[in-house]
């Protein structure tokens, strides 16, 4: 895993460019077939997610995307499909350069072949690295359809137009579909690639329209082909047995006597993992998916558990809380000037509170699953849903003890990602189970208590605010000590960047610290949590960091315009001034803090904020920059609750959303996006969260654990701010804005403050009483 | 053997009495439309129709519905045009969609036991079905579009 080595996000758009044009440039002209489409891929809009054979000659502009001689255009996806409508979002954007019609385009979802570069589905970052990539690809294709009519007809290329699949020059006109089949052979150098006129925001024609999503229809009708539904002849179902802790237990003994008399029942495994991903585990073989269930049952296993094995919650919070108390740990952020110590000692007030976040689970709805097998070419196979398969595929190299090219991840649909799936953990035992049996097609799901046991969940996490004011009550510095485990730690080191101390973070873990407010000296600090790291494999779950991060940053702004008697508003408009490092820069952060108070005035405004409510009732607010620096998707959350007094129960009676995420690539797909993450959002602050006992996630499933239903569902309105602006990411930035607008509501409904997620109703009464 | 009628054929099915239906539909029949998610009844995702019912299969032993009449989301309308999957597609509510299979199952048998549901009539019986993509807000009014569509074909037919 070492070895993997992701490029820092610039790069990463370069590469795919760069990548994207290789074939065209070393292989120009050559007609690339599909072979073996229906199991190298997968197209969402399909009954059996068959992509379509293209017809007759095909002109391939780039590695993504094709034109057949009917004029077909297949878009090649390497995201993953798990809710977000990504290929249609990526679609739009090359069908618009293309000019091609909409009703010609189609998208392949394709496999981790090594051509495809870097496959990782996450951060929110698919549309934002694909838009310049995708729109560069489209107009290549483009201009060498308009040289090829040009040269056809005997004009200037300069002369034609395009429009729905056809070029046009005068009164003449043809289609990309007889162009095609007359054989083009057109390839780009860089730097023709670099001089390609894009389209300026206003001739856009299909970007920022209304459009169904194409992966949409198949989920109406229960065709929709999930890693759950793969199937392979002759295969056989395996039923894990979970050791009592994530890492370092081992087997002590295995007895499948009382197995044996299970119908179907095969054999027990107990594996041996090279590549250290799921030590202790042991897994029954049976015919059916029944047969393993019930042998399972059965097989008694005792282990002898690892170091962990009696780590509870409160011993991970305290941990954290003795790691920010020693001010040698940890990686401080490069924000400017983060020399506060000698501005705390000269201030004349200042404000501290520690906010803290219970463990959170993923709870995909599809439970993990996976299928392997070594097919008739000596390849093995790995079908299965994934986030992140440059990130797994090592290790699955590492289990099976073969080389990169002796192993491909197939696509399938995912029955939800939220980050879950970016830890492809779940493939190794599965792949591990098929070597075992010679390479014989072995299909794992796990029941949904093991899927929990087994989740990388959001680590709990410990901060220390603090904020200091000069005479005049000007705010002149501030602190942030954040501690939590670390997914990238544990899973992609190499992806941590250094401090200014030379202690290398995690960019995911502490994201949200590093904000747009201009607060003089200002330390960011983040520190791993080494205990969380070891008991448990934190994961990346949707937004990651600023989901603890916000919340403490947002409930603490409020908290300090309250000591200082200013209105939160107020407060913090005069902070988001856009100065120095917070003016912005493009082109993925023109205007800087400006729109992130443009979006947060708006959303209180459309909240009424100011206006009079009845008892108990109270409109808090929060805003945020999504999930980076780098990114920033600007957001703000203006929520209403009604608490009740003799219950603590808070009630969300409305969420105000306002967005802008510059041009927004497909208007419904964003609300989705945007409705369903505030809602995430809204379900982690009230209805979420469990703890660690005995060095495993208290709560299996949903007997005890809570997510939010369509019974507290508030009404809820998103407004986006039109914007010519470099498009970023929404699958992430409106869950945290949500959880500090409820807790800024409920102070300011019945004058409790609550620094902890989640909040519940006896929290709510304890504050109430105190 | 147990027997029973799924989307109008009848079939046998050789396994074990307590075999939940979930897994006889999915894995034996080969119908695969109908989701597995918690296993305990508790997240909908399972949903069929057992005369006419909405029934959580992952809970229901094959031996309970020997006889019975069932109904999958593949079985729902030949054409996918039952009038809850075409409110779903218009209003355009499954993200990831693995609940929804479930979900419009569950909303077309609370239509046809009431084809008038008020707010509170949706939210009591579709808070039983887990969204975790959280399409709720799209759910309701998607089957508050779908009841006046029955209504509408109901009065013009």
């Amino acid at each position: 895993m070492a070895k993997l080595k992701l490029p820092p996000r610039g790069e990463a758009t370069a590469e795919m460019t760069r990548r994207g044009f290789l074939v065209s440039m070393t292989a120009a002209g050559a007609a690339f077939g599909f072979p073996r489409a229906g199991l190298a891929a997968m197209d969402p809009a399909a009954p059996d997610g068959v992509p379509a054979t293209p017809a007759g000659a095909v002109y391939e502009p780039s590695l993504w995307y094709a034109i057949d001689a009917e004029g077909k255009v297949n878009v090649n996806i390497i995201r993953a499909e798990m809710g977000q409508h990504v290929g249609t979002a990526i679609a739009r954007i090359l069908a618009d350069e293309l000019d091609v019609a909409w009703e010609d385009v189609s998208i392949t979802h394709v496999d981790s072949a090594a051509k495809w570069g870097l496959m990782v589905t996450g951060g929110s970052w698919s549309v934002w690295q694909s838009w310049p990539v995708y729109r560069q690809a489209g107009a290549a294709g483009r201009m060498a359809l308009i040289e090829a009519a040009a040269a056809k007809w005997g004009v200037a290329p300069s002369e034609c137009t395009t429009q729905d699949s056809r070029v046009i020059s005068g009164d003449r006109s043809v289609s990309y579909a007889e162009l095609v089949s007359e054989g083009i052979t057109r390839s780009f150098t860089e730097d023709e690639l670099k001089a390609l006129p894009l389209k300026p925001a206003s001739e856009l024609r299909l970007v920022g329209k209304d459009v169904t999503a194409l992966d949409i229809a198949n989920k109406t009708t229960g065709k929709t082909v999930y890693g759950i539904d793969a199937k392979i002849d002759g295969m056989v179902y395996a039923a894990p047995l979970l050791p009592p802790t994530r890492i370092g237990s081992t087997v002590a003994s295995v007895d499948d006597s009382a197995a044996k008399s299970v119908k179907g029942y095969l054999q027990t495994l107990t594996l041996d993992d090279p590549s250290g991903t799921v030590p202790g585990w042991v897994m029954v073989i049976g015919e059916t998916f029944m047969a393993a269930q019930r042998a399972a049952d059965k097989v008694k296993v005792t282990w002898k558990a690892g170091p962990t094995a009696t780590v509870d919650e409160a011993q991970i919070q305290d941990h954290g809380r003795a790691l920010i108390a020693d001010e040698s740990k940890g990686s401080i952020l490069d924000t400017g000037n983060s020399d506060t110590a000698p501005v705390f000692e000269a201030a004349a007030d200042q404000i501290s509170a520690e906010y803290t976040t219970a463990t959170v689970l993923h709870f995909q709805l599809e439970p993990l699953n996976a299928t392997a097998f070594q097919n008739e070419d000596g390849v093995w196979e790995i079908h299965t849903g994934n986030q992140w398969q440059s990130l797994i595929l090592p290790s699955l190299q590492a289990a099976l003890g073969v080389s990169a090219d002796e192993i491909v991840m197939r696509t399938y649909m995912l029955g939800g990602g939220f980050g879950r799936r970016l830890n492809g953990d779940y493939a190794v035992p599965v792949a591990l189970a098929s070597k075992a049996l010679g390479g014989k097609p072995v299909k794992m799901v796990m029941m949904r208590p093991e899927d929990v046991l087994f989740d990388s969940p959001r680590s709990s996490s410990v901060q220390a605010l603090k904020m200091a004011f000069d005479a005049d009550n000007t705010v002149i510095g501030m602190e942030h000590h954040a501690t939590a485990g670390w997914p990238t730690e544990v899973m992609v080191p190499s992806f941590m960047p250094k401090g200014t101390n030379g202690e290398p973070y995690d960019p995911f873990a502490i994201a949200g610290a590093d904000h747009w407010y201009s607060v003089g000296a200002q330390k960011v600090r983040a520190i791993s949590n080494d205990l969380a790291n070891t008991t448990f494999r934190p994961g990346w779950l949707r937004s990651v960091g600023p989901g603890w991060t916000n919340w403490a940053l947002e409930s603490f702004m409020d908290e300090a315009a309250h000591k200082l008697g200013r209105d939160p508003l107020d407060f913090r408009l005069s902070l988001l001034t856009a100065e120095g490092r917070n003016a912005g820069s493009a082109p993925n952060a023109v205007g800087g803090a400006k729109r992130q108070a443009a979006v947060l005035q708006r959303a209180a405004e459309l909240a009424g904020w100011g206006s009079d409510l009845p008892a108990d009732t109270g409109i808090g607010l929060a805003t945020s920059f999504g999930q980076e620096r780098d990114m920033p998707t600007w957001g703000a959350c203006a929520a209403r609750v009604k608490v009740d007094r003799a219950t603590g129960q808070v009630t969300v009676e409305k969420l105000h959303l306002v967005v802008d995420a510059g041009i927004i690539v497909d208007p419904d797909g964003a609300l989705a996006q945007t409705q369903g993450a505030a809602l995430w959002g809204l379900s982690m602050a009230l209805y979420e969260g469990t703890e660690i006992e005995a060095g495993n996630v208290r709560d299996r499933n949903l007997d005890t654990y809570t997510p939010l239903r369509m019974i507290d569902t508030p009404d809820m309105d998103v407004e986006f701010i039109e914007s010519s602006e470099v498009p970023v990411g929404l699958g992430e930035p409106a869950t945290t804005v949500v959880a500090p607008a409820i807790g800024n509501a409920i102070y300011n409904a019945v004058g409790v403050r609550l620094r902890h997620l989640p909040i519940t109703p006896e929290a709510v009464l304890a504050g109430l009483k105190a | 053997m147990t027997s029973f009628t799924i989307n109008g054929k009848v079939i046998e099915v050789d396994v074990e009495d307590d075999t939940p239906l979930l897994w006889v539909i999915r894995d034996e029949i080969g119908l695969q439309g109908t989701k597995f998610g918690c296993g305990i009844g508790m997240c909908g995702a399972c949903t069929v129709h057992v005369g006419g019912r909405a029934t959580r299969s992952c809970v229901t032993p094959v031996s309970a519905v020997a006889g019975a009449e069932i109904t999958t989301i593949e079985g729902l309308d030949p054409e996918g045009a039952h009038p809850v999957q075409t409110a779903w597609r218009e209003l355009r509510v499954p993200q990831c969609g693995y609940c929804q299979s479930g979900q419009i199952m569950q909303a077309a048998a609370l239509l046809q036991d009431i084809p008038e549901p008020t707010d509170d009539d949706i939210d009591a019986v579709m808070t039983g079905n887990l969204c975790r993509c959280m399409t709720y807000t799209r759910i309701r009014e998607a089957v508050r579009d779908a009841a006046t569509a029955m209504k509408e074909a109901a009065s013009n037919g």
